[in-house]
């Protein structure tokens, strides 16, 4: 898997700011980066991905990482 | 910039959008609009560009809130009778956003003042309702070149566009070379005016302002928008720049800023 160039965690923070924060992370950062988010709402794994593929980026994986969280790791720009 | 918390929530609508993002935002935050005219177009374009986080709002208005105004004034309300336009719409604007740093002008826009007022300014919005301080605002936006944003109303019928600085763009003056003699044409107190008009067409002058901003999408530049609010029609006409306009054109005949007399005979 890709090393990680910055990490989110947005725990707490429900949708579409899960989303919103996510972009505004990815904003700051360079094309081929990548950034790993920490969410503990469940919906978000489904919302936030298929926002950030709209968008033009590549999510590379979604995982659980224990029993309330999930990070979702995505590549900036990666479709473009 | 770092958002706050409250301002990620706030413009989250605004940062979704891919043509806006958090860069779109700052844009917005760190912009300067001058709306001339705080009555019935005025309203509405400056309640949505102070929601949408404009920066820096200058108000110009010189006049005190009528209870004839509030038909479609819509940031003026009953308690408002009285007060200066431009504290009432600071008052509205502050209630709906505080980021908004609003600046009133209690000032009638005049060939003395208006460089001075719109210079500080990125983007100008007439939303006056009488044709010496549209020739001025039009000029002015010419001579030290600002990106004027037009609307006007009179009746049912509505108009918008947008005059650019740079380009190969029209004014103002290519479309109406000089103002009609005074009295030709009835003002809003003589003509009546539709509350809702001013609505669509203020709204429609901040979506171009905010477009302008952010550098995204076609403005109305080079095209004049017709409203028609009886039978509920947008036509659109294309507007060129005239070779022979007396301000913008190849044989300027207006030099400087000129002082029309006031049309507005009920305001004298």
């Amino acid at each position: 898997m890709a090393e990680c160039n910055e990490l989110l965690n947005i725990k707490g923070e429900i949708c579409p700011f899960t989303f919103v924060r996510s972009k505004l992370a990815l904003e700051k950062m360079k094309k081929g980066e990548v950034l790993k988010v920490i969410v503990d709402y469940e919906p978000a794994i489904r919302n936030v991905p298929r926002s950030l593929e709209e968008q033009g980026h590549k999510v590379l994986s979604i995982n659980k990482i224990n029993d309330t969280d999930y990070e979702i790791i995505v590549e900036k720009d990666g479709k473009k | 910039m770092e958002f706050s918390s409250e301002q990620i929530k706030r413009y989250a609508r605004h940062i979704i959008l891919p043509e806006v993002g958090g860069e779109g935002q700052e844009r917005l935050l760190s912009s300067k609009v001058l709306l001339i005219g705080a009555g019935g177009l005025g309203a509405p374009c400056g309640y949505y560009l102070g929601a949408a986080g404009i920066g820096t709002l200058g108000i110009v208005d010189f006049d005190t809130v009528d209870l004839s105004n509030l038909q479609r004034q819509i940031w003026h309300g009953t308690n408002d009778v009285g007060r200066y336009k431009v504290d009432s719409a600071k008052d509205s604007i502050e209630r709906i956003n505080p980021d908004v740093r609003v600046v009133t002008y209690k000032e009638k826009i005049c060939s003395e003042n208006i460089k001075e007022l719109i210079s500080g300014y990125d983007v100008v919005i007439d939303a006056t309702d009488n044709f010496p301080t549209r020739y001025l605002i039009n000029d002015a936006c010419h001579f030290i070149k600002k990106p004027l944003v037009y609307g006007s109303i009179f009746r049912f019928d509505g108009q918008a566009t947008v005059f650019l600085p740079e380009g190969d763009g029209p004014c103002y003056r290519c479309l109406f070379p000089s103002p009609p003699p005074p009295g030709l044409v009835p003002s809003c107190q003589e003509a009546g005016v539709l509350g809702v008009l001013p609505g669509v067409i203020g709204a429609i002058q901040a979506n171009e302002a905010i477009k302008i901003i952010l550098g995204v999408g076609r403005t109305l530049n080079g095209r004049l928008l017709i409203y028609d609010a009886l039978d509920m029609k947008f036509t659109e006409m294309k507007l060129r720049k005239d070779k022979t306009c007396p301000l913008c054109g190849e044989n300027p005949s207006v030099l400087d800023l000129i002082d029309y007399e006031q049309f507005c005979e009920a305001r004298q």
